[in-house]
């Protein structure tokens, strides 16, 4: 559980009282309910499980954790002779 | 897609495997709670990248494996109701109860209906004014908002004519009963990103400190789940336990708090049988007092129906992560998603359909 | 209540219903495996024929020193209108297609229409506009026909069904079992158009964004690949089922297993956010104007350069070869670096929330 998938908020707007929004999943554009993220405006990126946006995206927070995988890479080859061994222990395709 | 694609880096998931390697020194059992975190270890292969010291196994969030065989019957028994407009999602179809599964239900005359959203039942209700729209409303916590925004707005709206068959289960009380079961083999967990996006993770500190194991709160994408599993090595390999959030782009300690309140407002915590495991208490919610005209097990009169679980199926073994799909003698045999025997094999989402579907009943080791 | 399962299983037997079916559900009309099983248990033994043992979309038979190549499909399609098309457009290319997959050069076509009382003429003026647009651009005409009137709700507004001559004039057999280890697998552009542009009208799951059926006439296609290279092993356009049905059902014929790289194989950014939330594989979703070819490897590349220069293969990719390895699996390597099995689809792809 749970299919929850990222998707830019094109715009917002009130359906009796209940807010909605268009919501961008790469090409496509569905309607999801914003009630559970009323801060989240057009131009954020929600999470959307079974139409209802459940979070918003702490994109500053993606960018900061998204840093530190993709410089995992460097520092991994600082680490060269132990990572030769451990691929030498380990299996894999 | 933003927050997706670059989830799915090739690169980055090598450097993060040779990291677990890196700092591995003996083997692991992990449990990734989620079946949609199933779903991705096996659709992308990630346990082939997996050194062998890691096993993971799967745990029992899906809620439609684990959704009771006698609601199932009750949902059958209220889905074959002539002026009944029965709306799922796609997953249940397929879920057979004692007799049959609604998709043959559909071709016996039913009126079942696939939805998106549980809104979609309100719109279904208006547009059939002389027909009751009953919605089937089961999922972990991630689905309770979704769920109590129906029941919500029907009221607010005063739609009289739609009611929903209520199955919510929870996820701490099912990790506590994993944990406490004398034959537990998880060290570690990979804990429920969507669940959490919703309630947060507080719940998770108690059980992490009671028992001893860390819980590292994951996303869903291939990175998420490397890394996930990376934090948790790093916890078991230097003896810490504790929750972590490897999902912080989507996931806070609080949890959503508007989110919560309307669930709430709707829904309270009850008993809640599982299939496959039994009874556990306090694991689910139900509908509030308040709401009892929109709850359809009161409205259809199916309190009666009582269908005891099966004798001990290898499911509720596997939902507790104490077997695999492999080690029951019906898997992909007489067990396979055409014809399901048990409880995870039944949904899309549950260990063995998701084993059989990537083909891991035709090959043992896909290395 | 319930019966005891097939076999006791030293107790570890689950005592929960097998659920055979007594009936037909809509999974046996998907091409999966409920589909396959139908074939195999049903029509096989009833047919019993050597032509029909080979299970090509086609039959391809010698008539007086000329191979020719007879086809039939059914269209059941709703809506019958969708974005790139129609029920009349679909039914002709998907038949001139189903003959171009044979290496036969579409030459005439029968048109059966069942029609549902209700069902407005204008409408039925507009599909057979349509097909008759679609028989011009293939080059085909369609000769003969029925047609049933049903009573209103027996029948989806309209259901056809055409049946393919053509005739084979290149001395090639292009037949499901010729692949053979060392074959290239090349596919002819974007998966998932049609099936999404179809989804995309359904109740419910209705979403904005130009997802259009990708439905079109190939035969020229692979005049033009028959050009490059006579060794084209087989063909196969990936309709119900998709890609991954579509080669698994080669690998079982053949008896080889495939490997194939998922960063090869191209999906729209639209299709891809459709199957994201709602959670089908893209794979397993049907098209209506690509194809895989199973190519000789000396082949492939000659092959793949006239895909590239025709306008309905301008996105074709080498996606995998065959090998003799893990018959008949069709293995494929993730985009993230991990392996995976492509299965066979069971029954109908269901929109999930997990």
């Amino acid at each position: 559980m749970c299919l929850g998938i990222p998707g830019k908020v094109l715009e917002s707007f009130d359906v009796n009282g209940l807010r909605m929004a268009k919501v961008q999943f790469g090409g496509i554009v569905r309607e999801a309910c914003l009630e559970y993220t009323p801060e989240a405006a057009v131009g954020d990126y929600v999470i959307v499980h079974v139409g209802f946006a459940i979070s918003k995206v702490d994109e500053e927070e993606a960018a900061r954790t998204y840093k530190l995988l993709e410089e995992m890479g460097q520092l991994g080859e600082l680490e060269a002779p132990d990572a030769e061994d451990s691929a030498a222990r380990g299996s894999g395709p | 897609m933003k927050y997706l694609d670059e989830y799915r880096n090739g690169e980055i998931a090598r450097n993060l495997i040779q990291e677990i390697r890196r700092i591995l020194t003996r083997s692991w059992v992990l449990m990734e709670v989620c079946g949609g975190q199933t779903h991705t270890i096996v659709k992308h292969g990630l346990d082939t990248m997996l050194p062998e010291g890691i096993e993971l196994v799967h745990g029992p969030g899906c809620p439609v494996c684990v959704t009771s065989l006698e609601l199932i019957d009750k949902a059958h028994a209220i889905a074959r109701r002539p002026e009944v407009i029965f709306c799922s999602f796609g997953d249940m179809l397929r879920v057979p109860g004692s007799v049959c599964d609604l998709f043959t239900l559909k071709s016996q005359g039913a009126d079942v209906r696939v939805v998106y959203s549980p809104l979609d039942c309100l719109k279904i209700a208006r547009a059939n004014p002389h027909k009751k729209v009953v919605f089937f409303a089961i999922g972990f916590e991630t689905t309770a908002p979704a769920n109590a925004m129906l029941v919500w707005r029907a009221r607010r709206e005063e739609v009289r004519n739609v009611s929903v068959l209520v199955s919510h289960v929870l996820v701490p009380p099912a990790i506590t009963a994993i944990l406490e079961s004398p034959y537990n083999r998880v060290q570690g967990f990979l804990g429920p990103g969507h669940v959490c996006a919703v309630m947060g993770y507080e719940e998770y500190e108690p059980i992490s400190a009671r028992f001893k194991v860390p819980i590292v709160i994951t996303g869903f994408e291939p990175l998420d789940l490397l890394e996930g599993t990376l934090i948790t090595l790093r916890q078991l390999e230097s003896g810490r336990a504790e929750v972590e959030n490897q999902y912080g782009r989507a996931v806070t300690r609080e949890g959503n708090k508007a989110a919560k309140q309307l669930v709430f407002s709707v829904f309270e915590i009850g008993d809640r049988k599982w299939r496959g495991v039994g009874a556990i208490p306090r694991s689910g919610y139900k509908l509030r007092p308040e709401f009892y005209d929109y709850d359809a097990e009161r409205l259809f009169e199916v309190q009666e129906i009582s269908t005891e679980e099966p004798a001990i199926c290898i499911s509720g073994q596997i939902l507790r992560g104490i077997k695999k799909p492999h080690d029951c003698p019906a898997f992909g045999t007489l067990c396979n998603p055409e014809h399901p025997l048990g409880a995870t094999m039944v949904s899309a989402e549950g260990a063995c359909a998701a084993y059989y579907t990537y083909g891991r009943h035709l090959k043992e080791e896909v290395r | 209540m319930s019966e005891k399962a097939k076999g006791d299983l030293l107790g570890a037997a689950c005592p929960v219903p097998i659920i055979d079916h007594k009936q037909i559900v809509l999974g046996h009309g998907s091409g999966g495996k409920l589909t396959a099983d139908l074939v195999q248990k049903i029509f096989l033994p009833a047919f019993n024929n050597p032509y029909l043992e080979r299970l090509d979309d086609q039959a391809v038979f010698h008539l007086n020193g000329t191979r020719l190549a007879l086809t039939t499909d059914s269209f059941v399609v709703t809506p019958i209108f969708f974005p790139g098309g129609d029920i009349g457009r679909l039914a002709v290319n998907g038949t001139v297609n189903d003959l171009a997959m044979s290496g036969a050069r579409p030459l005439y076509i029968a048109a059966a229409f069942i029609l549902e009382e209700g069902l407005l003429t204008d409408d039925l003026g507009r599909i057979s506009g349509s097909m008759q647009a679609a028989a011009s651009e293939a080059g085909v005409s369609v000769v003969t026909g029925d047609t049933k009137v049903v009573n209103r709700g027996k029948g989806d507004q309209v259901f056809i069904t055409t049946t393919g001559l053509g005739i084979i004039e290149k001395p090639v057999t292009i037949s499901a079992d010729r692949a053979q280890p060392g074959d290239k697998i090349l596919l002819s552009g974007y998966i998932g158009d049609h099936g999404i542009a179809i989804m995309s009208q359904r109740e419910n799951l209705e979403f904005e964004g130009a997802v259009e059926s990708d439905t079109a006439p190939l035969h020229s296609l692979v005049a033009a690949m028959l050009e490059a290279s006579l060794e084209i092993h087989c063909l196969r356009d990936p309709t119900r089922g998709g890609v991954a049905t579509t080669l698994n059902e080669i690998a079982a014929r053949s008896r080889i297993g495939m490997e194939l790289e998922e960063r090869e194989i191209p999906v729209r950014e639209a299709v891809k956010g459709a199957c994201e939330i709602l959670g089908l594989d893209p794979l397993y979703v049907a098209n209506e104007g690509k194809l895989l070819a199973v190519v000789a490897p000396e082949a492939a590349s000659g092959v793949l350069e006239k895909m590239r220069a025709h306008p309905l293969g301008r996105g074709a990719r080498l996606i995998g070869a065959v090998v003799a390895e893990h018959a008949p699996l069709v293995l494929m390597r993730t985009e993230v670096g991990g392996t995976r099995i492509v299965d066979l689809m069971i029954g109908e792809q269901l929109p999930r929330i997990c």
